[in-house]
């Protein structure tokens, strides 16, 4: 297990934004009409926010990064690092970090760089920036993590058109002496199979092929270039990893998992979520859940739900939290870290 | 482990289907309630109160109870 401490950092305000247009999983013909409401209770997703096209992940993460800077009164200047977090960039060539640092007027003295991540890449992000800022004396970063999931899904999948759904989120964090964030990361590449979009890369290049579209059960069609979801083995992969990664990293550290006082984990469903806790034995209190509203969203959903769930909870005082990340890779990983009084925006829809 | 306890355990989880109707010989694929989610509750089911896995390849191989049975007690 890669456990291990970042010593010097602070997390200091969280924004998330969402596109304001929204599709009801009720009223969705994708899913048989006797199936919605078993479908509904059972993933916990009713509503999804769908970006429309032409908006990106970048825009959604901006959108939430603007104010973001604003309440913190920190100048574009200011900014040493920015780590945009995706798996849908604007462009191939060039990184996307690149082009947020030209739209946030950011200052040549500050890295940017990408990283390919879906559900673990919260986590992930607040490792490596984490990382890079704590030997910055002073230093300022902004992690944007964000997926406009619904432009890589077939509308004729039901597998995946009714989990996942639009979001951007921009997170603050400074060197700051006396803050330790604790972090268990992992992966399983013999899984990369389970989540994936097959073609459009150098493997599998773009032809005219790549747009037919191919039936591989009822109810479930799509082409090369869009997500394919083996819900079975994903589902079976975050009941088997995810609560050892979590009781092995707060075993490691000695953190009592009591006093943990809000368990934000990534959105996939509710029962497999449901799962995780019961394995926990952990109270229903402590694991909020945003599906209901926003349903799967992918990168952000870790912000998303403290944004949308956890805004007065932790707003102005001190709170343990643990996070923790799970999905395509197969990668997974856990974050234990005290937020002391962050400033957490209202959601914003755009 | 015993199959009627699986029988119970397996009509717990549905919401319409009588439980008169299910058996150890009920194809469960062919139920009206069965869909990808019902199979994510079933492989739920089995891991909180077997501690076993499930995989794709199980459920896909199975045909009636008896068969999906047979494959949690040879876990």
């Amino acid at each position: 297990m890669a456990i291990f401490s970042i010593p010097g950092i602070a997390l200091r305000a969280i924004s998330a934004a969402v596109p304001v247009q929204c599709e009801d999983n009720e009223t969705l013909d994708l899913i048989p009409e006797k199936d919605r409401k078993a479908f509904i209770e059972q993933t916990g997703i009713r509503y999804r926010r769908i970006a429309p096209q032409g908006v990106t992940a970048s825009d959604l993460c901006i959108h939430a990064a603007e104010p973001l800077l604003a309440t913190l009164k920190w100048a574009p200047a200011d900014i040493d690092v920015l780590i945009f977090i995706t798996q849908t960039p604007d462009y191939i060539i060039p990184n996307t970090a690149s082009v947020i640092h030209q739209r946030l007027g950011l200052s040549k003295k500050c890295l940017a760089l990408d990283i390919n991540l879906g559900c673990s890449g919260y986590v992930y992000g607040l490792s490596v920036i984490g990382s890079l800022l704590q030997n910055m004396s002073g230093s300022k970063g902004l992690l944007l993590v964000g997926d406009c999931s619904t432009s890589v899904i077939s509308r004729e999948d039901k597998s995946t058109w009714p989990l996942f759904s639009d979001a951007g989120s921009a997170t603050a964090i400074e060197q700051h002496d006396g803050g330790r964030w604790h972090f268990n990361l992992q992966s399983d590449g013999s899984g990369y199979q389970n989540i994936m979009i097959r073609g459009g890369g150098q493997r599998h290049p773009f032809t005219a092929a790549s747009l037919a579209v191919h039936e591989f059960s009822p109810g479930i069609s799509r082409n090369d270039l869009q997500m394919k979801l083996d819900g079975i083995n994903v589902f079976n992969f975050a009941l088997r990893e995810v609560t050892p990664n979590i009781t092995g990293l707060l075993d490691a550290i000695h953190v009592p998992q009591e006093s943990i006082d809000h368990f934000v984990l990534h959105q996939g469903n509710k029962l497999m979520l449901e799962c995780i806790r019961k394995k926990m034995k952990e109270s229903e209190h402590k694991f909020p859940y945003s599906l209901y509203h926003f349903g799967n969203t992918s990168s952000a959903s870790i912000p998303v739900t403290i944004v949308t769930e956890l805004l007065a909870k932790i707003t102005g005082q001190k709170s343990d939290l643990l996070l923790s990340g799970f999905g395509v890779g197969l990668s997974w990983g856990s974050v234990y870290l005290t937020s002391d009084h962050p400033i957490i925006l209202p959601l914003i829809e755009v | 482990m015993d199959i009627n306890d699986f029988i119970e355990k397996f009509s717990s989880c549905l919401n319409h289907t009588p439980t008169s109707a299910i058996s150890p010989d009920t194809e469960f694929k062919k139920l009206d309630e069965w869909s990808s989610i019902f199979a994510l509750i079933v492989i739920a089911m089995v891991d909180s109160d077997y501690q076993r896995v499930l995989t794709a390849e199980d459920i896909r191989n199975s045909n009636t109870l008896a068969d999906l049975f047979n494959v949690i007690q040879s876990k």
